[in-house]
């Protein structure tokens, strides 16, 4: 049977069992767009690329299945880069296609031409440009395949307009057959003996989580490891929710944010074991003070994670969740101790909180939330001291609930992802935390939202500046506030111009009613909270140090 | 130190770019490197001269991992190989003293591959402090024009660094 080129990425995309996509239509991908017409897939019309990206980040990081995101040529393919970016700094399984002109005007500065597989090619897992309809059904499997496993991230496919508009008879692709590409799952016996041993050798030991347990689907191994060990558990913030946020031995997050105990745990352990987790610098502060008396083991998919910040002791490269399974029957059940003493008493006495002071705290609002949802809601947030704020005050206790941009914290991701993930999971309640700066990054999402009767809560922190970059100001550049304050339009009318609802709360008082309002409410919902000015994420590693040097 | 990897990589279009890219992106540094086909069509062969000590020589070759395109990596350094590089150099040259380049070229086992009124240009392979010897020789006599080819390798004996061959296969 003969088939266009846009027949073949439809078909391509049911054969992944892809049901929803998110996009934007332009000149390149006409062809593309006339096959989506009548075919049996959501497509949902963001109102900017970035945004289409970000929803299908959110999509995928909600539902665990891969992200879909379409742009034309030129500008719609360049507005999806930060997006992308996002995608790839935090391992995200996406397949963006993009339209582009006719091969025949390739390389000719054409009208709305960019060379996106060129653009992209840092921030993709890989990418393809297609140059021969006959490939065209290979490479959209492939990209699915590479998106999806190893170590997930997004994959690019450009599709020239002449190929989405060409036709040729119809083949089924076949198996994939990768031979650069093949993922390491389980670890060497080796490898897993000298962890067990090192393991049971240590009595001070600390898991290190990070986001490769979601990925993997980790979650209940980990639980098993750190119950059996009786060893405490920090995350990252890509690790929140890979470990029940209530169970007594989590001690947050570590970090430049992180509690004062799970860093002094980590200074002071004699072993880590770092299960799916980078040592990203923001989270390992100075790289080689990071655990000074610990054995390292490190457990990754991505060997190439391993020795690159920080040294590795023991390495395991495989599956997080296959791993931990080859793991734990090789371990034996510990007691607790004077290590579990000590850390007991530092949860004591360096707890994360706050003062009130009469005016509307933003942890206080977080914590509303929290009380409201049952701590059942999917959050999503934005970048600054509101992601903060959300990661330390809201208890998350299942994996794929808190989703947040960390590796390149984008401002505007937590909208649009809000939207993706409240479209994977349309039964349940959907929050983006946001700063009353990055909001209007992509506040053109709203009319998305409304369009499709997406009906995602948006609680804006309001403190009229740029917090985080404001609360460095005052830390470190002497309360020189340059540029950061900020003249904000009024947020309740604007939902409101968008046909969105908004409510104001400015004290503690209104806080419960107006969260369970949004909450009933089956619109979208900006919440506009008015909060202390000049409230600052503390304690914190200023930049640079290593981690037992808090201040604050 | 120096380090010579031998990559196969599938013969896509990009799949220099994404090398080029990985090294500069990385902060790796490139001595040289000469890519060509090889005895499968399909497949391209990288002859790589990167500096680095362990730690960055073990990122090199971990990213060129991850990459799709790229097949199989080899570190050869350790190994014994023949390694050849190819250098074209046009010297100035009255025809009175060509006979001297000449000497020179016989030497070094190099060519004269044309001449000009008042230039000669001379072919020769070797490795790298061979090539580096000849162009020393030849630059009292001024140099016009000099362009060499990176390096490229083959491990000696049975064993191979290609597709099916194993390393260590005797
Ligand atoms: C796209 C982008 N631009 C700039 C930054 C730098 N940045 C990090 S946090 C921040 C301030 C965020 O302000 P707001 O959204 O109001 O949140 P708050 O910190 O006040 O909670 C800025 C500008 C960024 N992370 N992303």
């Amino acid at each position: 049977m003969k088939k266009s080129g846009a027949e073949i990425l439809v078909q391509g995309l049911m054969d992944q069992g892809v049901d929803t996509i998110f996009g934007y239509p332009g000149g390149a991908v006409l062809p593309i767009y006339d096959a989506l017409y009548d075919a049996n897939i959501k497509h949902i019309l963001t109102r900017h690329e970035q945004g289409a990206a970000h929803a299908a980040d959110g999509y995928a990081r909600a539902s665990g299945k891969a992200g879909v995101c379409l742009a034309t040529s030129g500008p719609g393919a360049t507005n999806l880069v930060t997006g992308i970016a996002n995608a790839y700094m935090d391992s995200v399984p996406m397949v963006a296609f993009t339209g582009q002109v006719a091969q025949a005007l390739l390389g000719r500065d054409s009208f709305q031409e960019a060379d996106i597989t060129g653009i992209t090619l840092p921030v993709t897992k890989h990418n393809y440009i297609v140059k021969d309809i006959r490939d065209l059904a290979m490479i959209i499997k492939e990209a699915f395949h590479i998106a999806t496993t190893g170590r997930p991230g997004p994959v690019l496919v450009d599709i020239p307009r002449d190929i989405s508009g060409g036709e040729v008879e119809y083949k089924d692709p076949g198996p994939v057959n990768l031979p650069g590409y093949r993922p390491v799952l389980e670890g060497t016996e080796e490898q897993l003996n000298k962890a067990a041993a090192a393991i049971l050798a240590s009595e001070r030991p600390v898991i290190y989580a990070g986001g490769g347990v979601i990925n993997s689907g980790a979650h209940e191994e980990l639980k098993k490891l750190a119950e059996l060990l009786v060893a405490p558990v920090t995350t990252t913030l890509m690790g929140l929710g890979g470990f029940p946020g209530d169970h007594p031995l989590f001690l947050g997050m570590l970090g430049m944010h992180g509690s004062r105990y799970a860093n002094y745990a980590v200074c002071e352990a004699d072993l880590i074991i770092a299960v799916g987790a980078r040592f990203d610098d923001r989270v390992a502060g100075k790289f080689d003070r990071f655990a000074p008396g610990a054995r390292i083991i490190h457990i990754d998919i991505d060997p190439a994670e391993i020795g690159k910040n920080v040294r590795a002791d023991i390495a395991i490269v495989g599956d997080v969740r296959v791993v931990l399974n080859q793991l734990l029957p090789r371990l034996q059940a510990k007691l607790p101790g004077a290590w579990q003493e000590k850390i007991d008493l530092w949860k004591k006495e360096y707890p994360i909180t706050y003062v009130e002071n009469g005016r509307l705290k933003p942890q206080q609002v977080i914590r509303e939330i929290y009380n409201v949802t049952g701590g059942k809601a999917r959050i999503t947030t934005e970048v600054g001291q509101h992601q903060m704020w959300a990661a330390h005050y809201y208890t998350f206790t299942r994996p794929r609930s808190f989703i947040s941009s960390g590796g390149l914290g984008t401002m505007g991701y937590g909208f649009p992802a809000a939207i993706g993930v409240q479209v994977a999971c349309p039964d349940e309640v959907v929050f983006d935390i946001a700063g009353d700066g990055s909001i209007q990054m992509n506040i053109q999402e709203m009319a998305t939202a409304v369009n499709y009767n997406l009906p995602v809560n948006v609680a804006i922190l309001n403190n009229g500046f740029l917090g985080m970059v404001r609360q460095w100001q005052e830390l470190f550049y002497n309360r020189r506030y340059s540029y950061t304050e900020l003249i904000n339009p009024d947020f309740v009318k604007l939902a409101e111009a968008y046909g969105a609802v908004g409510l104001r709360v400015d004290k503690a008082a209104d806080l419960k009613p107006a969260l369970e309002q949004a909450v009933r409410t089956n619109r979208p919902v900006v919440l506009d909270f008015i909060i202390d000015r000049e409230d600052n994420v503390l304690p914190m590693v200023p930049p640079g140090e290593s981690l037992e040097n808090m201040i604050g | 130190m120096r380090h010579t990897l031998a990559v196969l990589v599938e013969n896509n279009p990009g799949v220099l770019a994404r090398v080029a890219g990985l090294f500069s992106r990385r902060g790796f540094n490139i001595d040289s490197l000469a890519v060509g086909r090889t005895e499968r069509p399909d497949v391209s062969r990288m002859t790589i001269v990167v500096e680095g000590d362990d730690r960055v020589l073990e990122q090199v070759t971990k990213q060129l991992h991850k990459l799709v395109d790229v097949i199989k990596i080899n570190d050869i350094t350790p190994d014994e190989y023949v390694d050849r590089e190819l250098v074209l150099i046009k010297v100035n040259c009255e025809p009175a003293r060509r006979g001297e380049i000449m000497q020179v070229a016989d030497v070094f086992r190099a060519r004269i591959v044309d001449l000009g009124r008042k230039t000669v240009t001379v072919e020769c392979t070797g490795n790298e402090g061979k090539i580096n010897a000849f162009e020393e020789s030849l630059r009292p006599y001024g140099i016009k024009e000099l362009v060499r080819t990176g390096k490229i390798a083959m491990l000696r004996g049975n064993r191979s660094t290609s597709l099916d061959g194993k390393k260590d296969d005797e």
